[in-house]
Protein backbone atom coordinates (compact mmCIF):
# COMPACT_ATOMS: atom_id res chain seq x y z
CA UNK A 1 0.00 0.00 0.00
CA UNK A 2 0.91 3.60 -0.88
CA UNK A 3 0.87 4.53 2.70
CA UNK A 4 3.20 2.09 4.26
CA UNK A 5 6.35 3.42 1.62
CA UNK A 6 4.91 6.99 2.55
CA UNK A 7 5.91 5.96 6.04
CA UNK A 8 9.14 4.88 5.31
CA UNK A 9 9.77 8.11 2.99
CA UNK A 10 9.06 10.35 6.26
CA UNK A 11 11.07 8.07 8.50
CA UNK A 12 13.89 8.86 6.25
CA UNK A 13 12.99 12.44 5.90
CA UNK A 14 12.81 12.54 9.64
CA UNK A 15 16.10 11.10 9.90
CA UNK A 16 17.71 13.34 7.46
CA UNK A 17 16.22 16.37 9.03
CA UNK A 18 17.77 14.89 12.24
CA UNK A 19 21.07 14.55 10.47
CA UNK A 20 21.09 10.72 10.60
CA UNK A 21 22.64 9.40 7.24
CA UNK A 22 20.64 7.07 6.25
CA UNK A 23 20.54 5.07 2.68
CA UNK A 24 18.26 5.86 0.48
CA UNK A 25 16.66 3.68 -2.70
CA UNK A 26 17.37 4.48 -5.80
CA UNK A 27 13.43 4.59 -7.01
CA UNK A 28 12.53 7.15 -4.82
CA UNK A 29 15.39 9.26 -4.12
CA UNK A 30 14.29 12.03 -6.78
CA UNK A 31 10.93 12.28 -4.54
CA UNK A 32 12.82 12.45 -1.53
CA UNK A 33 15.31 14.83 -2.36
CA UNK A 34 12.22 17.20 -3.44
CA UNK A 35 11.08 16.80 0.27
CA UNK A 36 14.64 17.24 1.39
CA UNK A 37 14.85 20.48 -0.09
CA UNK A 38 11.66 21.22 1.36
CA UNK A 39 12.65 20.20 4.80
CA UNK A 40 16.25 22.61 4.52
CA UNK A 41 13.67 25.39 3.58
CA UNK A 42 11.12 24.81 6.65
CA UNK A 43 14.08 24.47 8.71
CA UNK A 44 16.15 27.58 7.53
CA UNK A 45 12.63 29.31 8.48
CA UNK A 46 12.32 27.71 11.65
CA UNK A 47 15.75 29.46 12.43
CA UNK A 48 14.78 32.81 10.98
CA UNK A 49 11.74 33.06 13.38
CA UNK A 50 13.19 31.55 16.55
CA UNK A 51 15.93 34.32 15.69
CA UNK A 52 13.13 37.04 15.49
CA UNK A 53 11.20 35.55 18.55
CA UNK A 54 15.03 35.76 20.54
CA UNK A 55 15.27 39.53 19.47
CA UNK A 56 11.76 40.45 20.44
CA UNK A 57 12.59 39.06 23.74
CA UNK A 58 16.15 41.03 23.77
CA UNK A 59 14.27 44.18 23.14
CA UNK A 60 12.09 44.26 25.92
CA UNK A 61 14.97 43.43 28.88
CA UNK A 62 16.79 46.32 27.01
CA UNK A 63 14.01 48.45 27.09
CA UNK A 64 13.55 48.33 30.87
CA UNK A 65 17.27 48.70 31.45
CA UNK A 66 17.30 51.52 29.25
CA UNK A 67 14.56 53.29 31.01
CA UNK A 68 16.16 52.55 34.25
CA UNK A 69 19.63 53.92 32.90
CA UNK A 70 17.65 56.92 31.72
CA UNK A 71 16.26 57.49 35.36
CA UNK A 72 19.10 57.17 36.99
CA UNK A 73 21.67 59.05 34.34
CA UNK A 74 18.72 62.00 34.54
CA UNK A 75 18.51 61.86 38.76
CA UNK A 76 22.21 62.51 39.26
CA UNK A 77 21.98 66.67 39.40
CA UNK A 78 19.58 66.12 41.97
CA UNK A 79 21.36 63.06 43.64
CA UNK A 80 24.59 65.55 43.51
CA UNK A 81 22.76 68.34 44.97
CA UNK A 82 20.88 66.67 47.26
CA UNK A 83 22.55 63.59 48.69
CA UNK A 84 20.76 61.30 50.64
CA UNK A 85 18.64 63.74 52.33
CA UNK A 86 16.51 64.01 49.52
CA UNK A 87 14.60 61.07 50.91
CA UNK A 88 13.73 62.30 54.52
CA UNK A 89 13.56 65.87 53.37
CA UNK A 90 10.47 66.91 55.04
CA UNK A 91 10.13 70.18 52.91
CA UNK A 92 9.31 70.26 48.94
CA UNK A 93 9.74 73.96 47.83
CA UNK A 94 10.48 73.99 44.20
CA UNK A 95 10.86 78.22 44.51
CA UNK A 96 13.18 78.31 47.17
CA UNK A 97 15.10 75.28 45.91
CA UNK A 98 14.09 72.41 48.98
CA UNK A 99 13.30 69.32 47.51
CA UNK A 100 12.26 66.35 50.60
CA UNK A 101 10.62 63.35 48.90
CA UNK A 102 9.30 62.18 52.84
CA UNK A 103 5.36 63.60 52.27
CA UNK A 104 5.45 62.10 48.92
CA UNK A 105 6.80 58.74 50.54
CA UNK A 106 4.69 58.80 53.32
CA UNK A 107 1.74 59.71 50.71
CA UNK A 108 2.47 56.57 48.47
CA UNK A 109 2.57 54.42 51.67
CA UNK A 110 -0.42 55.91 53.41
CA UNK A 111 -2.37 55.46 50.11
CA UNK A 112 -1.39 51.74 49.35
CA UNK A 113 -1.40 50.39 52.61
CA UNK A 114 -4.85 51.36 53.44
CA UNK A 115 -6.39 50.99 50.35
CA UNK A 116 -4.93 47.22 50.80
CA UNK A 117 -6.15 46.74 54.10
CA UNK A 118 -9.74 48.49 52.53
CA UNK A 119 -9.59 45.65 49.34
CA UNK A 120 -8.13 42.47 51.01
CA UNK A 121 -11.58 41.36 53.01
CA UNK A 122 -13.54 42.30 49.55
CA UNK A 123 -10.55 40.56 47.12
CA UNK A 124 -10.50 37.18 49.83
CA UNK A 125 -14.09 37.07 50.07
CA UNK A 126 -14.17 36.96 45.92
CA UNK A 127 -11.69 34.41 45.60
CA UNK A 128 -12.78 32.35 48.27
CA UNK A 129 -16.22 32.52 46.97
CA UNK A 130 -15.32 31.97 42.71
CA UNK A 131 -12.74 29.31 43.65
CA UNK A 132 -14.26 27.19 46.65
CA UNK A 133 -17.86 27.81 46.64
CA UNK A 134 -19.14 28.49 43.40
CA UNK A 135 -16.69 28.08 40.80
CA UNK A 136 -19.18 27.40 37.96
CA UNK A 137 -22.47 28.71 36.74
CA UNK A 138 -23.74 32.10 35.01
CA UNK A 139 -23.90 34.03 38.36
CA UNK A 140 -19.65 33.29 39.31
CA UNK A 141 -19.02 33.25 35.88
CA UNK A 142 -20.99 36.97 35.56
CA UNK A 143 -19.12 37.84 38.60
CA UNK A 144 -15.78 36.92 37.55
CA UNK A 145 -15.96 38.60 34.34
CA UNK A 146 -17.37 42.00 36.38
CA UNK A 147 -14.20 41.38 38.73
CA UNK A 148 -11.89 41.30 35.77
CA UNK A 149 -13.68 44.88 34.44
CA UNK A 150 -12.35 46.79 37.11
CA UNK A 151 -8.84 46.24 36.21
CA UNK A 152 -9.71 46.83 32.51
CA UNK A 153 -11.32 50.54 33.42
CA UNK A 154 -9.35 53.32 32.53
CA UNK A 155 -8.45 54.93 35.72
CA UNK A 156 -8.74 58.53 34.67
CA UNK A 157 -12.91 57.04 34.43
CA UNK A 158 -12.18 56.20 38.57
CA UNK A 159 -10.50 59.89 38.86
CA UNK A 160 -13.80 61.12 37.42
CA UNK A 161 -16.19 59.27 39.64
CA UNK A 162 -14.00 60.16 42.99
CA UNK A 163 -14.19 63.30 42.02
CA UNK A 164 -18.25 63.13 41.55
CA UNK A 165 -19.46 60.30 44.32
CA UNK A 166 -16.64 59.67 46.43
CA UNK A 167 -15.63 62.97 47.19
CA UNK A 168 -18.96 64.23 48.36
CA UNK A 169 -19.47 61.36 50.51
CA UNK A 170 -16.34 61.52 52.24
CA UNK A 171 -16.70 65.27 52.40
CA UNK A 172 -19.93 64.51 54.49
CA UNK A 173 -18.36 61.63 57.05
CA UNK A 174 -15.74 64.88 57.53
CA UNK A 175 -18.53 67.43 58.09
CA UNK A 176 -19.67 64.72 60.57
CA UNK A 177 -16.54 64.22 62.10
CA UNK A 178 -16.06 67.39 62.79
CA UNK A 179 -12.80 67.60 60.51
CA UNK A 180 -12.00 69.97 58.21
CA UNK A 181 -14.54 69.29 55.41
CA UNK A 182 -12.07 68.90 52.21
CA UNK A 183 -13.11 65.35 50.52
CA UNK A 184 -10.12 64.94 48.73
CA UNK A 185 -7.14 63.36 50.49
CA UNK A 186 -5.92 60.53 51.59
CA UNK A 187 -8.44 58.28 52.44
CA UNK A 188 -10.39 59.34 49.46
CA UNK A 189 -7.46 57.97 47.10
CA UNK A 190 -7.44 54.79 49.52
CA UNK A 191 -10.78 54.09 48.87
CA UNK A 192 -10.54 54.50 45.06
CA UNK A 193 -7.47 52.43 44.67
CA UNK A 194 -8.89 49.77 46.92
CA UNK A 195 -11.37 49.16 44.27
CA UNK A 196 -9.26 49.37 41.57
CA UNK A 197 -6.86 46.84 43.30
CA UNK A 198 -9.65 43.82 44.14
CA UNK A 199 -9.03 42.21 41.12
CA UNK A 200 -5.47 41.35 41.18
CA UNK A 201 -5.70 39.71 44.75
CA UNK A 202 -8.86 37.96 43.94
CA UNK A 203 -8.12 36.74 40.39
CA UNK A 204 -4.47 35.14 41.64
CA UNK A 205 -6.40 34.33 44.90
CA UNK A 206 -9.01 32.35 42.91
CA UNK A 207 -6.85 30.27 41.32
CA UNK A 208 -4.49 29.18 43.77
CA UNK A 209 -7.77 28.26 45.85
CA UNK A 210 -9.05 26.04 42.71
CA UNK A 211 -5.63 24.21 42.98
CA UNK A 212 -6.06 22.93 46.18
CA UNK A 213 -6.14 19.14 45.80
CA UNK A 214 -9.79 17.91 46.04
CA UNK A 215 -8.08 14.54 48.14
CA UNK A 216 -7.22 17.39 51.37
CA UNK A 217 -10.54 19.00 50.94
CA UNK A 218 -12.10 15.51 50.95
CA UNK A 219 -10.27 14.30 53.86
CA UNK A 220 -11.41 16.83 56.10
CA UNK A 221 -15.19 16.41 55.09
CA UNK A 222 -14.72 13.65 56.26
CA UNK A 223 -13.85 14.00 59.72
CA UNK A 224 -16.67 15.89 60.29
CA UNK A 225 -15.03 19.52 58.92
CA UNK A 226 -17.94 21.73 57.80
CA UNK A 227 -17.54 24.22 54.63
CA UNK A 228 -16.12 27.01 56.64
CA UNK A 229 -13.43 24.84 59.09
CA UNK A 230 -12.44 23.15 55.56
CA UNK A 231 -11.94 26.35 54.47
CA UNK A 232 -10.32 28.02 57.47
CA UNK A 233 -8.11 24.81 58.37
CA UNK A 234 -7.12 23.44 54.89
CA UNK A 235 -7.60 25.96 52.33
CA UNK A 236 -6.56 29.06 53.68
CA UNK A 237 -3.17 27.83 54.99
CA UNK A 238 -2.35 25.60 51.97
CA UNK A 239 -3.41 28.62 49.70
CA UNK A 240 -1.62 31.33 52.04
CA UNK A 241 1.77 32.04 50.13
CA UNK A 242 -0.74 32.38 46.84
CA UNK A 243 -2.92 34.77 48.60
CA UNK A 244 -0.15 36.95 50.05
CA UNK A 245 1.60 37.19 46.50
CA UNK A 246 -1.90 38.47 45.06
CA UNK A 247 -1.81 40.83 48.00
CA UNK A 248 1.79 41.99 47.19
CA UNK A 249 1.09 42.10 43.33
CA UNK A 250 -2.12 44.40 44.16
CA UNK A 251 0.31 46.56 46.61
CA UNK A 252 2.63 47.22 43.68
CA UNK A 253 -0.14 48.48 41.37
CA UNK A 254 -1.05 50.44 44.35
CA UNK A 255 2.11 51.94 44.61
CA UNK A 256 1.86 52.90 41.15
CA UNK A 257 -1.46 53.64 40.45
CA UNK A 258 -1.52 57.59 38.78
CA UNK A 259 -3.87 59.26 37.34
CA UNK A 260 -7.10 58.74 39.55
CA UNK A 261 -5.40 59.59 42.91
CA UNK A 262 -4.19 62.55 41.33
CA UNK A 263 -7.40 63.81 40.92
CA UNK A 264 -8.83 63.32 44.32
CA UNK A 265 -6.01 63.48 46.38
CA UNK A 266 -5.41 67.24 47.01
CA UNK A 267 -2.02 67.59 45.69
CA UNK A 268 -0.29 69.45 48.80
CA UNK A 269 3.28 69.34 48.98
CA UNK A 270 2.68 69.41 53.26
CA UNK A 271 3.06 66.04 55.28
CA UNK A 272 -0.28 64.60 56.21
CA UNK A 273 -1.91 64.96 59.47
CA UNK A 274 -4.05 61.86 59.50
CA UNK A 275 -6.10 59.99 56.65
CA UNK A 276 -8.52 62.89 55.82
CA UNK A 277 -5.78 65.52 55.00
CA UNK A 278 -4.86 65.95 51.51
CA UNK A 279 -1.27 64.98 49.90
CA UNK A 280 0.55 63.73 47.58
CA UNK A 281 1.86 60.21 46.40
CA UNK A 282 5.48 59.89 44.31
CA UNK A 283 3.68 59.16 41.46
CA UNK A 284 0.86 62.34 41.51
CA UNK A 285 3.37 64.96 42.42
CA UNK A 286 5.16 63.66 39.07
CA UNK A 287 2.34 63.98 36.78
CA UNK A 288 1.05 67.17 38.16
CA UNK A 289 4.67 68.71 38.53
CA UNK A 290 6.47 67.76 35.46
CA UNK A 291 5.61 69.81 32.94
CA UNK A 292 6.37 72.80 35.24
CA UNK A 293 9.84 72.08 36.36
CA UNK A 294 11.80 75.30 34.82
CA UNK A 295 14.71 74.48 36.92
CA UNK A 296 17.36 71.34 36.10
CA UNK A 297 17.30 70.43 39.71
CA UNK A 298 13.37 70.87 40.15
CA UNK A 299 13.51 68.24 36.76
CA UNK A 300 15.97 65.83 38.23
CA UNK A 301 14.67 66.00 41.83
CA UNK A 302 11.22 64.66 40.32
CA UNK A 303 12.96 62.03 38.33
CA UNK A 304 14.42 60.49 41.19
CA UNK A 305 11.15 60.32 42.66
CA UNK A 306 10.72 58.03 39.35
CA UNK A 307 13.31 56.11 40.44
CA UNK A 308 12.47 55.53 43.89
CA UNK A 309 9.07 54.22 42.79
CA UNK A 310 10.39 52.07 40.03
CA UNK A 311 12.41 50.48 42.57
CA UNK A 312 10.22 50.24 45.18
CA UNK A 313 7.61 48.98 43.01
CA UNK A 314 10.09 46.58 41.18
CA UNK A 315 11.01 44.78 44.83
CA UNK A 316 7.19 44.24 45.70
CA UNK A 317 6.92 42.80 41.98
CA UNK A 318 9.93 40.17 42.50
CA UNK A 319 8.73 39.34 45.90
CA UNK A 320 4.95 38.49 44.72
CA UNK A 321 6.40 36.47 41.80
CA UNK A 322 9.12 34.56 43.94
CA UNK A 323 6.42 33.81 46.18
CA UNK A 324 3.45 32.03 43.65
CA UNK A 325 6.15 30.32 41.66
CA UNK A 326 7.39 28.93 45.08
CA UNK A 327 3.69 27.94 45.48
CA UNK A 328 3.63 26.64 42.25
CA UNK A 329 6.56 24.34 42.16
CA UNK A 330 5.87 23.00 45.71
CA UNK B 1 -26.49 -13.71 67.02
CA UNK B 2 -24.15 -11.17 65.31
CA UNK B 3 -25.66 -7.52 65.29
CA UNK B 4 -26.25 -5.09 62.08
CA UNK B 5 -24.51 -2.23 61.85
CA UNK B 6 -25.02 -0.77 58.57
CA UNK B 7 -28.19 -1.23 56.28
CA UNK B 8 -29.28 0.15 53.34
CA UNK B 9 -32.48 0.10 51.82
CA UNK B 10 -33.35 0.80 48.26
CA UNK B 11 -30.44 2.64 47.63
CA UNK B 12 -30.12 4.57 44.99
CA UNK B 13 -26.74 7.17 43.49
CA UNK B 14 -26.71 9.52 41.06
CA UNK B 15 -24.35 11.98 38.59
CA UNK B 16 -26.80 14.13 36.82
CA UNK B 17 -29.01 11.91 34.80
CA UNK B 18 -26.23 9.09 35.20
CA UNK B 19 -27.65 6.61 37.59
CA UNK B 20 -24.58 4.98 39.29
CA UNK B 21 -25.82 2.55 42.22
CA UNK B 22 -28.87 1.09 41.33
CA UNK B 23 -31.31 -0.41 44.14
CA UNK B 24 -28.83 -1.42 46.32
CA UNK B 25 -29.76 -3.88 49.46
CA UNK B 26 -27.12 -4.87 52.01
CA UNK B 27 -26.76 -5.75 55.57
CA UNK B 28 -23.54 -4.95 57.31
CA UNK B 29 -22.43 -7.20 60.26
CA UNK B 30 -20.93 -5.31 63.64
CA UNK B 31 -16.68 -5.87 63.76
CA UNK B 32 -16.60 -7.88 60.24
CA UNK B 33 -14.53 -6.77 57.58
CA UNK B 34 -16.66 -6.06 54.39
CA UNK B 35 -14.90 -6.27 51.35
CA UNK B 36 -16.72 -4.34 48.14
CA UNK B 37 -15.33 -5.40 44.81
CA UNK B 38 -16.26 -5.38 40.82
CA UNK B 39 -14.44 -3.62 38.01
CA UNK B 40 -14.05 0.08 37.50
CA UNK B 41 -16.58 2.29 37.61
CA UNK B 42 -19.24 0.04 38.50
CA UNK B 43 -20.78 2.40 41.50
CA UNK B 44 -18.61 1.02 44.21
CA UNK B 45 -17.06 3.65 45.25
CA UNK B 46 -19.84 6.06 45.02
CA UNK B 47 -21.76 3.84 47.02
CA UNK B 48 -18.86 3.87 49.67
CA UNK B 49 -18.91 7.66 49.92
CA UNK B 50 -22.75 7.45 49.60
CA UNK B 51 -22.11 5.87 53.24
CA UNK B 52 -20.60 8.73 54.99
CA UNK B 53 -22.54 11.29 52.84
CA UNK B 54 -19.65 12.20 50.85
CA UNK B 55 -21.21 11.33 47.32
CA UNK B 56 -23.40 14.57 47.43
CA UNK B 57 -20.01 16.62 48.05
CA UNK B 58 -19.52 16.56 44.13
CA UNK B 59 -21.94 19.32 42.24
CA UNK B 60 -24.75 17.40 40.83
CA UNK B 61 -24.55 14.56 42.23
CA UNK B 62 -27.75 13.29 43.89
CA UNK B 63 -29.11 9.62 46.11
CA UNK B 64 -32.26 8.30 46.82
CA UNK B 65 -32.97 5.46 49.71
CA UNK B 66 -32.01 5.17 53.02
CA UNK B 67 -28.96 3.82 54.50
CA UNK B 68 -29.54 2.57 58.77
CA UNK B 69 -26.68 3.38 60.81
CA UNK B 70 -27.80 1.29 64.17
CA UNK B 71 -31.48 1.95 62.73
CA UNK B 72 -30.97 5.74 62.15
CA UNK B 73 -31.05 7.16 58.54
CA UNK B 74 -27.67 8.79 57.60
CA UNK B 75 -29.77 10.50 54.89
CA UNK B 76 -31.68 12.40 57.61
CA UNK B 77 -28.99 13.03 60.41
CA UNK B 78 -26.50 16.17 59.46
CA UNK B 79 -23.75 15.12 57.32
CA UNK B 80 -20.97 16.48 59.85
CA UNK B 81 -22.39 13.91 62.70
CA UNK B 82 -22.70 10.82 59.87
CA UNK B 83 -19.06 11.28 58.85
CA UNK B 84 -17.95 11.52 62.87
CA UNK B 85 -19.54 8.34 63.28
CA UNK B 86 -18.04 6.80 59.76
CA UNK B 87 -14.77 7.67 59.32
CA UNK B 88 -12.70 7.31 55.58
CA UNK B 89 -9.66 6.26 54.38
CA UNK B 90 -9.15 7.55 50.70
CA UNK B 91 -7.11 6.08 47.73
CA UNK B 92 -3.62 8.16 47.70
CA UNK B 93 -2.63 9.17 51.78
CA UNK B 94 -3.58 12.56 52.41
CA UNK B 95 -2.03 13.86 55.32
CA UNK B 96 -2.30 17.43 56.04
CA UNK B 97 0.92 18.61 54.22
CA UNK B 98 0.97 21.61 56.49
CA UNK B 99 0.74 19.89 59.85
CA UNK B 100 2.96 17.94 61.65
CA UNK B 101 2.32 13.85 62.51
CA UNK B 102 0.80 14.57 65.67
CA UNK B 103 -1.36 17.37 64.15
CA UNK B 104 -2.31 15.02 61.85
CA UNK B 105 -3.58 12.95 64.38
CA UNK B 106 -6.08 14.53 66.13
CA UNK B 107 -6.68 16.96 62.93
CA UNK B 108 -10.43 15.71 63.36
CA UNK B 109 -10.62 17.27 67.04
CA UNK B 110 -8.84 20.24 65.44
CA UNK B 111 -11.31 20.62 62.57
CA UNK B 112 -14.41 20.72 64.75
CA UNK B 113 -12.81 23.48 67.06
CA UNK B 114 -13.16 20.62 70.15
CA UNK B 115 -10.31 21.53 72.51
CA UNK B 116 -9.18 18.87 74.67
CA UNK B 117 -6.16 18.97 77.64
CA UNK B 118 -2.38 18.44 76.24
CA UNK B 119 -2.53 15.09 78.08
CA UNK B 120 -5.81 13.65 76.47
CA UNK B 121 -4.70 14.85 73.05
CA UNK B 122 -1.25 13.19 73.69
CA UNK B 123 -3.03 9.47 74.80
CA UNK B 124 -5.37 9.79 71.55
CA UNK B 125 -2.00 10.39 69.73
CA UNK B 126 -0.50 7.74 71.16
CA UNK B 127 -3.60 4.87 71.11
CA UNK B 128 -4.70 5.79 67.20
CA UNK B 129 -0.91 5.76 65.94
CA UNK B 130 -0.57 2.51 67.90
CA UNK B 131 -3.67 0.76 66.76
CA UNK B 132 -2.01 1.48 63.22
CA UNK B 133 1.14 -0.29 64.25
CA UNK B 134 2.90 3.71 63.51
CA UNK B 135 3.49 4.53 67.02
CA UNK B 136 7.10 2.81 66.99
CA UNK B 137 8.16 4.47 64.00
CA UNK B 138 6.76 7.87 64.54
CA UNK B 139 6.73 8.36 68.26
CA UNK B 140 10.71 10.33 68.06
CA UNK B 141 9.40 12.53 65.08
CA UNK B 142 5.73 13.98 66.01
CA UNK B 143 6.31 17.52 64.92
CA UNK B 144 7.73 16.92 61.79
CA UNK B 145 5.16 17.15 58.68
CA UNK B 146 3.16 14.41 57.94
CA UNK B 147 4.24 14.40 54.34
CA UNK B 148 7.96 13.44 55.13
CA UNK B 149 6.42 10.21 56.02
CA UNK B 150 6.88 6.91 53.03
CA UNK B 151 3.22 6.52 51.21
CA UNK B 152 2.54 3.34 53.23
CA UNK B 153 3.42 5.29 56.55
CA UNK B 154 1.20 8.29 55.23
CA UNK B 155 -1.81 5.89 54.98
CA UNK B 156 -1.27 4.38 58.75
CA UNK B 157 -1.00 7.91 59.46
CA UNK B 158 -4.71 8.54 57.72
CA UNK B 159 -5.82 5.61 59.28
CA UNK B 160 -5.17 6.97 62.61
CA UNK B 161 -6.71 10.13 61.87
CA UNK B 162 -9.99 8.15 61.04
CA UNK B 163 -9.62 6.33 64.10
CA UNK B 164 -8.91 8.70 66.54
CA UNK B 165 -12.42 9.99 66.35
CA UNK B 166 -13.33 7.15 67.29
CA UNK B 167 -15.90 5.95 64.10
CA UNK B 168 -18.05 2.86 64.19
CA UNK B 169 -18.07 2.27 60.97
CA UNK B 170 -14.59 2.84 58.92
CA UNK B 171 -14.81 2.79 55.35
CA UNK B 172 -11.58 2.34 52.91
CA UNK B 173 -11.85 3.75 49.03
CA UNK B 174 -9.24 1.44 47.71
CA UNK B 175 -6.91 2.25 50.60
CA UNK B 176 -3.47 -0.04 49.03
CA UNK B 177 -3.85 1.16 45.45
CA UNK B 178 -0.89 3.30 45.63
CA UNK B 179 1.21 1.65 48.00
CA UNK B 180 4.18 -0.86 47.33
CA UNK B 181 3.34 -4.73 48.47
CA UNK B 182 5.35 -4.49 51.66
CA UNK B 183 3.09 -1.57 53.10
CA UNK B 184 0.02 -3.20 51.25
CA UNK B 185 0.57 -6.56 53.59
CA UNK B 186 1.13 -4.23 56.73
CA UNK B 187 -2.14 -1.92 56.02
CA UNK B 188 -3.74 -5.79 55.45
CA UNK B 189 -2.62 -6.83 58.92
CA UNK B 190 -3.98 -3.62 60.31
CA UNK B 191 -7.76 -4.73 58.76
CA UNK B 192 -7.57 -7.46 61.37
CA UNK B 193 -6.59 -5.63 64.62
CA UNK B 194 -9.37 -3.01 63.91
CA UNK B 195 -12.22 -5.14 63.00
CA UNK B 196 -11.65 -5.46 66.67
CA UNK B 197 -13.22 -2.36 67.17
CA UNK B 198 -14.57 -1.13 64.28
CA UNK B 199 -16.49 -2.24 61.13
CA UNK B 200 -14.37 -1.73 57.95
CA UNK B 201 -15.91 -1.66 54.57
CA UNK B 202 -13.13 -1.91 52.26
CA UNK B 203 -13.79 -1.08 48.39
CA UNK B 204 -10.97 -2.80 46.14
CA UNK B 205 -9.86 -3.89 42.65
CA UNK B 206 -8.09 -6.86 44.12
CA UNK B 207 -9.55 -9.87 44.59
CA UNK B 208 -6.52 -11.59 46.37
CA UNK B 209 -6.94 -8.63 49.14
CA UNK B 210 -10.66 -9.03 49.26
CA UNK B 211 -10.04 -12.95 49.67
CA UNK B 212 -7.26 -12.09 51.86
CA UNK B 213 -9.04 -9.66 54.16
CA UNK B 214 -12.43 -9.98 54.36
CA UNK B 215 -15.30 -11.95 56.10
CA UNK B 216 -17.58 -11.12 53.85
CA UNK B 217 -17.90 -9.77 49.98
CA UNK B 218 -19.66 -8.02 48.26
CA UNK B 219 -19.68 -8.19 44.27
CA UNK B 220 -20.97 -4.98 42.12
CA UNK B 221 -21.25 -5.10 38.50
CA UNK B 222 -22.47 -2.32 36.70
CA UNK B 223 -24.03 -0.59 39.47
CA UNK B 224 -25.73 -3.61 41.18
CA UNK B 225 -25.11 -5.48 43.70
CA UNK B 226 -24.68 -8.67 41.99
CA UNK B 227 -24.06 -11.01 44.83
CA UNK B 228 -23.00 -10.29 48.62
CA UNK B 229 -22.21 -13.41 50.66
CA UNK B 230 -19.64 -14.98 52.87
CA UNK B 231 -15.81 -14.50 51.49
CA UNK B 232 -14.51 -18.22 51.26
CA UNK B 233 -18.27 -18.81 49.91
CA UNK B 234 -18.44 -16.59 46.78
CA UNK B 235 -14.81 -17.49 46.12
CA UNK B 236 -15.18 -21.12 46.21
CA UNK B 237 -18.75 -21.13 44.81
CA UNK B 238 -20.16 -18.37 43.79
CA UNK B 239 -23.81 -18.36 42.94
CA UNK B 240 -24.07 -15.71 39.82
CA UNK B 241 -22.90 -16.34 36.56
CA UNK B 242 -21.22 -12.75 36.97
CA UNK B 243 -19.60 -13.83 39.88
CA UNK B 244 -18.32 -16.49 38.49
CA UNK B 245 -17.04 -14.95 35.52
CA UNK B 246 -14.89 -12.30 37.27
CA UNK B 247 -13.54 -14.29 39.95
CA UNK B 248 -11.83 -16.25 37.33
CA UNK B 249 -11.14 -13.44 35.52
CA UNK B 250 -13.46 -14.10 32.45
CA UNK B 251 -13.76 -10.05 31.83
CA UNK B 252 -12.59 -7.08 34.50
Amino acid sequence: MDTSSMDKDLITLSNASLGVISPVKTADSLKIRQRLRRSYRQIKTENVFRRVLVLMGWVMVVLVLGILFTLVLESVPSIRALGAGYLWGKTWDPVQDVYGAYPFLLGTLLTSFLALIISIPFSIAVAIFLGEYYPEGWLPNLLKNTVELIAAVPSVIYGFWGLAVLVPIVRGWETKLGVQPVGVGILSSSLILAVMIIPYAASLGRSMIQMVPSPLKEAAYSLGATRWEVIRSVIIPYTKSGLFAGILLSLGRALGETMAVTMVIGNTSIIPKNIFSPGNTMASVIANEFTEADKPVYLSALIELGLVLFLVTVVINMIGKRVISRFTNE
Amino acid sequence: MESTIIKSIDYNAYFGDNHVVKNVNIEIPKNHVIAVMGPSGCGKTTFLRGINRMHELIPNATAKGKILLNNEDVMEMHPIFVRLKIGMVFQRPNPFPNLSIYDNVIAGYKLNGIKLPKAEKDQIVEESLTKVALWKEVKDSLTKKGSFLSGGQQQRLCIARAVAMQPEVLLFDEPTSALDPISTSTVEELFHELKKNYTLIIVTHNMQQAARVSDRTAFFYVGELVEYDDTKRMFTNPRDIRTQNYITGRFS
